[in-house]
């Protein structure tokens, strides 16, 4: 079996540094198995946040070779094994321990976007009519596994916490707005809160996000963009404004 | 290491990494480069070209950096030569009377936007890379907020497709008197500079918004379904557009220029 | 004394999958106070890994369905040792439960007409899964999560429950640990709901997560309920088998729905082979009209792939065992060749089954468009676990629900697929509201003292013991491969003693395991700990695994081969004696009333 020496953090919220274990590891496999096998073997107390070990739930995010990646999709053929693989926790959250962060920001961010707000229902079983071709855009967003690692690689976040301080909602937040707001049947607005308080004038479109998403979402293009063209509509055109104040157009 | 660098954040537990620091070990800095050198060298070309205030038409050609030709001694210039109210004390360089067009749309561009806050700002050079600047405004404030005019630009850059397209016909017609049909190896260059600006302009984002983006149902306009369904399709593409268009643009604008300097002959196809 | 945090509530719902979250949000709507404790973050439950779809007769793909039909088909499929009153509220109450998740912003796939989309799956008579693509799951736990934190419930993330508190008869309360610090936490509580979902980590090849230690059943069961149907552990037929460290993950029953074929090293379409008496009828007579029931031709039948789990996991070790597997032991799962007959080919698929071509892409190197999977039986479902009243999902102690995979009596013998989304909302919304009501007639329960500090002290054991040769980690594989060899997919007399034996040496070794560190974020702690109920289910799954002699939906006996209609009579309950030993003991089937008799038998 072939040998890799992984450079793994590990300290907590005072601070640390990085230790390395040599072991060996096997075919196919992934990151967090190599983490899980340095745990069983070397450092029982290596703390390491996961779940489905599929891609799916959004649990293992951390920083690989300086790449905030889920650990159980990273294969170990991808990363150059004749140098030590640095495995860190994400950068813009603050440390609980050794891989663990603490990411309960999201969710205090999430409680603040207005919820879904439907319309009355079109059908008598309550529920709406709604095709497919309208619901797809919205759809895309819903692949969201809440993993944080677009909030993680944000630059806003990253290099200058405005999530924690409560002026920049992320990339992740940005996609589930979209998500609600291109919602064929929800009607509320969130335009004004998008602009002021959420901050989406801070996304300077790097596109990092869009590339660290493990579900492949579009994130800059098809949520972020949308949603500041949305704004524009309304603030920064006088044009759609006078249309809009006439009654014509949206 | 990473953690033990916590600079400036008011947020103990959560550090920083100083300026073009990271721990990614991959070339992350030869994207940016490339496109600073790319963008750098387009500026460059295109003041040079709009400061020589020559060499830009070539028979039925006109180079898109001039068109339209507001004024001048050419069968071009739609208001005819430069009229005399204008100031002798300010230089007449007609190129920078319409360049601020397509110069602003790209300027505002979403694309170009991301590229250039990396390659010439920093801010940051790239994904997960440390950045220098310890306040941020972003677009969020004056003065990056009026990046929001690009769908103004964008009313005129539509405009340009048609002058543009006009410029193209114009190409097919040679002679003295611009009155015998051919084409020749120009008419394409400048067929393939209004396709590939086509193809950029059609993808833009704000369009995509206008188009068919800004309504959550689609299905009940099938008209505008098919346009958003075909603006998304550059849209997908806007980068690599954004690069073809520009590039050609600045080569339509040799092309002529080599031309009209004798430096190399048009040939005629047709 | 040990140190502790204490919090309050009317209603504790332990787990946040799909059933607590949708219990927390309808004890919330009755204006209680809701706490609702998860072991991983909101919105990580193993619910986010359910593919396929959610079970509901809405009728919008085929009008010929109706709830009678979904009843008759979950009751087929459970082998009919389900509780028909369970099947028959899941068939009734489903529909509203996935409108009611669009109603709160679900996005289902549609029809042409604008209404929820169905799809075929395996047992059910008509298209009946509403679904989003493969990750259906994953909708509802967002739908839920995003829906429930507005309700005005209290979560609580990364917290483990070890013990529930008593006061006299009737629960109290529980007590737990948090990741982040190892602080102790006190939950007070006159109604208590644990939906701690399965208890597939007992098994070493798995599609569950490292949560599913079957917690909430081991918890009721010290608590003194009574456990029913554990020998039923659902094999599903299809998890990945390669490479290693990656096999048990889920290859969704979607990919048979929309048209996957199973084959074997010598290419044959080995499902076509052997086809139960129960399903002769409803099966195609070839390959040809099996394609026409995928795309949606109602006179078709469906083909032998979309067979219920049980039979098509059975299958594919049958093929494995005469050598003719694949190549790392499995079965090929060929949805490729469909390339030629939709339009848009690749496309087609890659649309339909986004998260499976992305996972054999990145986890395997395979592209699904191109090549055929390899796949084998994982365990993925325990239909067993804690025994409740069907109505409103109450245990035999007093104040104590359970609800979802850990609660037991809906799936019977074996589980349709789609049947445990639509059961978590079914009964979630059931427990939360008779949760609330049970709280609010009985009041507060009072929390014992002694009881907080006999549970502290236990949490603590696995720091202030001697040095041990075993790490925690080496036991729960040790468990892993012991269940997978002794209490697997085929089982016999003399495997199921062994195991036994085995599971009771492990105990002991459990016993004197050492930890090293300390309380915070402490994997090798939290394993220790999670091995008191993985040994317990353990235990729980090979007793009745014993006892039942006979071969019956997803259990499946080399000595007892075929059904005996003796067995057909009984179900399973596994409680604690007095003397703190386990028992199992038979207890008879409800009969299924006359009116519902008569709908199984119209629907053949």
């Amino acid at each position: 079996m072939p040998n890799a020496t992984f450079r793994i953090w590990r300290g907590d919220s005072e601070g640390g540094e990085f230790k390395d274990y040599r072991t060996e590891y096997s075919e196919g496999m992934v990151v967090l198995d190599v983490v899980h096998k340095i745990q069983a073997e070397q450092a029982n107390d290596l703390a390491v946040r996961w779940n489905c070990k599929a891609g799916k739930c959004g649990s293992c995010s951390a920083e690989v070779n300086g790449q905030p990646q889920l650990m159980c999709m990273t294969r170990m053929n991808t990363l150059p094994v004749e140098r030590p693989v640095t495995v860190e926790p994400m950068q813009a959250f603050p440390v609980e321990r050794d891989l663990v962060t603490d990411v309960s920001v999201n969710y205090e961010i999430k409680k603040r976007i207005k919820p879904f707000t439907p319309r009355p229902p079109d059908r008598e079983d309550g529920t709406w009519t709604m095709h497919q071709s309208d619901v797809e855009r919205s759809q895309e967003f819903r692949k969201c596994i809440e993993c944080f690692l677009c909030q993680d690689v944000c630059h806003v976040d990253r290099d200058h916490h405005y999530h924690l301080d409560g002026k920049f909602i992320g990339p992740r937040f940005f996609v589930h707005a979209a998500y609600l707001d291109m919602h064929p049947a929800d009607e509320a607005d969130r335009l004004e809160e998008l602009k002021d308080r959420d901050g989406i004038g801070y996304c300077n479109i790097t596109k990092c996000c869009t590339v660290v998403c493990p579900e492949h979402i579009t994130i800059t293009d098809n949520a972020i963009i949308p949603l500041k063209e949305r704004v524009a509509d309304r603030y920064y055109d006088p044009l759609t404004r006078v249309l809009r104040v006439i009654g014509v157009g949206r | 290491m990473a953690r033990t660098l916590a600079t400036v954040s008011a947020h103990p537990a959560v550090s920083r990494r100083p300026f073009l620091q990271t721990a990614r070990i991959d070339r992350w800095w030869s994207k940016p480069l490339a496109v600073f050198l790319g963008l750098s060298a387009f500026i460059v070309y295109s003041t040079w070209a709009a400061l020589q205030n020559a060499h830009f038409e070539f028979g039925g050609y006109l180079s898109p950096m001039y068109s339209p030709l507001i004024f001048g001694d050419s069968h071009h210039a739609v208001l005819g030569s430069l009229p005399g109210w204008w100031p002798g004390w300010l230089p007449f360089y007609p190129a920078f009377l319409i360049l601020w067009a397509p110069g602003g749309f790209r300027f505002t561009c979403y694309y170009y936007r991301g590229a250039y806050y990396k390659s010439h700002w920093a801010s940051p050079a790239s994904c997960g890379v440390g950045k220098a600047q310890k306040r941020y405004r972003g677009e969020h404030s004056f003065p990056l907020i009026f990046q929001n005019v690009h769908r103004w630009f964008l009313y005129f850059a539509l405009a340009f497709l048609v002058i543009l397209s006009i410029d193209v016909y114009r190409g097919m017609w040679f002679g003295p008197s611009h009155d015998e049909f051919g084409i020749g190896v120009g008419t394409l260059v400048l067929a393939v500079n209004v396709v590939l600006l086509s193809g950029y302009t059609f993808g833009c984002h704000s369009l995509r918004h206008l188009i068919g983006g800004k309504f959550n149902v689609l299905s009940k306009r099938p008209g505008r379904l098919k346009a958003w369904q075909g603006v998304t399709w550059c849209n997908t593409r806007h980068q690599l557009f954004a690069w073809l268009s520009l590039f050609w643009v600045g080569f339509t604008d040799f092309y002529v220029r080599m031309c009209a300097m004798e430096v190399w002959t048009d040939l005629r196809i047709i | 004394m040990a140190a502790y945090e204490t919090h309050e509530y009317d209603v504790l719902v332990i787990g946040a999958g799909g059933a607590g979250l949708r219990a927390a949000i309808e004890a919330s709507a009755t204006g209680v106070r809701v706490g609702l404790v998860c072991k991983s973050l909101l919105g990580k439950a193993h619910t986010v890994m359910a593919e396929g779809g959610m079970a509901a007769a809405l009728a919008n793909v085929d009008e010929r369905d109706g709830w009678q039909v979904h009843f008759a088909d979950t009751m087929r499929g459970g082998q009919y040792l389900n509780q028909w009153r369970m099947a028959e509220i899941h068939a009734k109450e489903a529909p509203a439960r996935v409108n009611e998740l669009e109603a709160w912003g679900a996005l289902f796939d549609r029809t042409q007409d604008g209404r929820i989309l169905q799809r075929n799956f395996g047992g059910h008579a008509y298209p009946r899964l509403a679904h989003v693509g493969d990750r259906t799951g994953l909708e509802m736990i967002r739908t839920l999560q995003d829906h429930g934190i507005h309700q005005g419930m209290t979560v609580h993330m990364e917290i483990t429950v070890t013990t529930l508190l008593k006061d006299g008869e009737r629960v109290a309360g529980a007590f737990g640990y948090d990741r982040e610090r190892g602080r102790f936490r006190v939950f007070k509580a006159p109604a208590v709901i644990v939906a701690t979902g399965g208890l597939g980590k007992a098994y070493k090849i798995t599609s569950n997560s490292w949560e599913c230690t079957g917690d909430g059943i081991s918890l009721a069961y010290h608590a003194g309920a009574q456990l029913k149907d554990m020998e039923f552990v659902q094999f599903h037929p299809t998890g990945m088998v390669w490479p290693p460290s990656v096999s048990g993950i889920l290859v969704t029953e979607g990919v048979r729905g929309e048209g996957g074929v199973l084959t074997n090293s010598e290419g044959r379409r080995f499902m076509f082979d052997n086809i139960p008496e129960l399903y002769k009828e409803l099966v195609a007579d070839d390959a040809e009209e099996g394609w026409r029931y995928v795309v949606g031709d109602r006179e078709a039948r469906r083909p032998p792939e979309l067979l219920t789990r049980d039979h098509v996991a059975r299958m594919i070790l049958a093929e494995v065992k005469a050598g003719r597997g694949s190549p790392h032991g499995g079965a090929f799962l060929d949805i490729s060749w469909i390339k030629d007959r939709v339009p848009g080919g690749a496309e087609h698929i890659k649309r339909k089954l986004p998260s499976m071509y992305h996972q054999f892409k990145q986890l395997a190197d395979l592209d699904i468009t191109e090549e055929p999977m390899e796949v084998g039986p994982t365990t993925h479902y325990a239909m067993g676990g804690v025994k409740v009243e069907s109505d409103s999902q109450m245990t035999n102690v007093p104040g104590l629900y359970a609800v979802g995979e850990c609660a037991t009596g809906l799936h019977g013998a074996n589980r349709l697929g789609g049947n445990s989304l639509s059961d978590l909302v079914v009964f979630g919304k059931r427990a939360g509201e008779h949760a609330a009501e049970h709280a609010r007639e009985v009041g507060p329960a009072v929390v014992r003292e002694d009881d907080v500090e006999a549970a502290a002290a236990e949490a603590l054991l696995p720091f202030d013991r001697e040095d041990a040769r075993e790490g925690p980690f080496q036991l729960q594989q040790a468990l892993q491969q012991l269940m997978q060899d002794n209490v697997g997919i085929i089982r016999d007399e003399a495997d199921l003693d062994r195991g036994l034996e085995a599971l009771a040496e492990l105990g002991r070794r459990a016993g004197a395991v050492k930890v090293h560190g300390n309380r915070e974020w402490n994997s090798g702690w939290h394993t220790a700990l999670d091995l008191v109920p993985l040994l317990t289910v353990s235990e729980a799954i090979a007793l009745a695994a014993k006892e039942r002699q006979e071969s019956r939906g997803a259990h499946t006996r080399d000595d007892y081969q075929g059904k005996d209609p003796e067995w057909g009579k009984v179900n399973l309950v596994v409680e604690k004696a007095a003397d703190g030993s386990m028992q199992v003991r038979r207890e008879p089937i409800e009969p299924v009333p006359e009116r519902l008799a008569k709908i199984i038998e119209e629907q053949g």
